[in-house]
């Protein structure tokens, strides 16, 4: 009869195995201080962005006290020209910039990198034309693409979100498309051709697995500038719109006032910085832990 | 050599026909014209007269007349009439263009004054107190963001020193003095993030090359560190480095837009966001393409170097 203990030391059993997979990745962070302080970063920004309700005192786009008051024990960083509470804004302007970050990037890594993906496998003349819309994409400086796209579509944030990912597909798509060139010519892609495997099967258990690292590593770094991003679309305007607490924004709005009371521009600046170190940080770190060859070299 | 120019600069001329077809495309695919923001809010207005604005202004001709009358214009010379105000953009572009240049330019000068001579010390002495402080500013670099750089500059100046930079652009060429008073700070806070960049490739690039045989073959055959540095190790170091400088030049153009308002600098960024709002498309059409222009001309620029310095690369 099988103990429910024995199921337990199953599980205890396949832990090690698990761990022992994917060590090579976790273990060379772990020797890797800047890696790990990154990850501590984000993983703080990241709480904030989930616990926004409960940390923060107040709501962020009510208003609770008289304008633009200095920082005190009841309001940790002051109040804003509307007489909102700094503190909660900047606390709840973390689910607003991860967010962006995240779906832009999202969107890029699926435009991009669907792009690079077939330019990769099939080449020749689709491979040709695709890669020439690339650098056409890449002629225009990105920011000022994001700026005309952001302008065009209205100022909003799920603009602003769609705007960042447009300017950022191309790198994927140069990415994955270089790292499918380098991989294709390798005898196991070639032997699972030989046997069979389908191109949808040869992507996505070949191909794949075998150019994720230099991908996770471009999505870390890319992290932190759609996050910049986002800040410069909603600062200029094009992005978030009041009274949503992006930090963009509220250094936007509230640089006006800044020497009435200076922490409505300080505030959500340190919070930029705090947020695209964590990813800057975490994405040396990863690229150390998954290129020897450049190990130590960023 | 002159088949390698003459391959490079037959890329360009595709290169630029499409940014041209893709700004186009962009700005006619998304709804609004320039008359739809004007009277918006009208319902006043006789639809009659509005047909009669937009016959004026030639946006019921077929796009691909507008497509390829904009792009005559523009390779003679005249990019077009500002749709709202009428002012060729020739005109606005030739006021605010040398403005935005300048910043770019600028910054860029800074941004590789500093980086690369930081980034060299930092790979020959590799975990030293120089290396660990280009990391620092490397990072920091990175992950400052310019128009906060800026607007915490004007917040202390203008707060602790009481000054503020004067208003009004003025060309280095009438009054160098004054130009520099109102450009230094811009373009030394523009310059921060592309010397990070600029600094980490070049100390990358340089460990990557110092590594190799020949580099060692030439500490074996008794050269000094200097010769073995100077001689060897920097000119092929210094290729990636190069690309990332060209890079950068564009990355400056659209931070200097932001820098700009910051700063209420009379660059193309005021021209480029109203001609936006405005739906003014010669105004953003023309903007844009030249941006691209000088951009991919920067880039050309940085190809035809790389052949310069690697006689490897001549692409037959």
């Amino acid at each position: 009869m099988t103990s429910p203990s024995a199921i337990t030391d199953a599980r205890a059993g396949g832990l090690p195995l698990m761990r022992r997979r994917t060590s090579p990745l976790i273990a060379a962070l772990r020797r890797n201080v800047p890696g790990l302080v990154g990850m501590a970063i984000i993983a703080l920004v990241v709480l904030a962005a989930l616990l926004a309700p409960v940390i923060s005192p107040y709501s962020p786009t009510a208003q609770v006290s008289r304008r633009l008051l200095e920082p005190g024990a009841q309001y940790l960083l002051g109040t804003d020209e509307f007489g909102r509470d700094i503190f909660s804004r900047v606390i709840h302007g973390s689910r607003i910039s991860l967010y962006v970050g995240a779906v832009s990037v999202s969107l890029a890594l699926a435009f991009g990198g669907a792009l690079g993906l077939i330019a990769g496998y099939v080449g020749g003349r689709v491979d040709t034309l695709l890669m020439r819309l690339v650098d056409m994409l890449f002629a225009i400086p990105s920011l000022v693409l994001a700026i005309v796209i952001a302008g065009l579509l209205g100022p909003s944030l799920t603009n602003a979100m769609i705007a960042i990912g447009i300017v950022y597909a191309p790198i994927y798509a140069r990415l994955v498309r270089g790292e499918m060139l380098a991989v294709r010519n390798y005898a196991y892609i070639e032997a699972a051709r030989a046997v069979g495997v389908r191109p949808v099967g040869l992507i996505v258990r070949h191909f794949l697995p075998n150019i994720a690292a230099p991908l996770i590593v471009q999505t870390s770094l890319l992290l932190s500038t759609a996050i910049l991003a986002e800040a410069a679309l909603s600062f200029l305007g094009l992005g978030a719109q009041p009274p949503d607490p992006s930090w963009g924004a509220m250094l936007g709005s509230g640089r006006r006032f800044m020497e009435l009371t200076p922490w409505v521009a300080i505030a959500p600046g340190i919070a930029i910085v705090i947020t695209v170190l964590g990813f800057n940080l975490l994405g040396d770190g990863l690229r150390d832990a998954l290129d020897p060859r450049l190990r130590g070299s960023t | 050599m002159n088949r390698y120019l003459l391959q490079r600069l037959m890329l360009v001329i595709p290169t630029l026909a499409g940014v041209s077809l893709i700004i186009f495309t962009l700005m006619r695919l998304l709804p609004g014209d320039v008359v739809d923001i004007l009277f918006g809010g009208d319902t006043q207005a006789d639809q009659r007269t509005l047909d009669q604005i937009r016959e004026n202004l030639g946006l019921n001709r077929p796009l691909a007349v507008q497509y390829l009358e904009w792009i005559g214009g523009f390779l003679s010379g005249n990019f077009g009439v500002s749709m709202r105000t009428g002012i060729p953009v020739a005109e606005s572009i030739a006021q605010g263009m040398p403005v935005t240049l300048q910043l770019a330019v600028m910054a860029i000068v800074f941004a590789c004054l500093f980086a690369i001579p930081l980034g060299i010390v930092a790979a020959v002495r590799r975990n030293g107190v120089t290396d660990m402080l280009t990391r620092i500013v490397g990072l920091i670099g990175l992950s400052f963001p310019a128009f906060w750089l800026a607007t915490m500059f004007l917040l202390i100046s203008s707060t602790m020193f009481r000054w503020t930079p004067p208003l009004g652009w003025v060309s280095p060429f009438v009054d160098f003095g004054r130009n520099m008073q109102i450009m230094l700070a811009p373009a030394l806070l523009l310059a921060l993030q592309p010397m990070a960049i600029i600094m980490r490739m070049t100390r990358a690039s340089l460990l990557e090359v110092l590594r190799q045989d020949y580099i060692r073959t030439a500490y074996a055959k008794g050269l000094r560190d200097r010769a073995v540095l100077l001689r060897h190790a920097l000119q092929n170091a210094f290729i990636p480095v190069l690309t990332v400088i060209g890079v950068q030049f564009g990355v400056l153009m659209g931070g200097s837009v932001i820098i700009e308002q910051i700063f209420s600098l009379p660059g193309i960024a005021f021209l480029l966001i109203n001609g936006l709002y405005n739906r003014d498309y010669p105004v953003v059409q023309s903007t844009v393409l030249l941006l691209s222009l000088i951009f991919v001309l920067v880039n050309l620029a940085v190809d035809l170097l790389y052949s310069a310095v690697d006689p490897r690369i001549r692409y037959d």
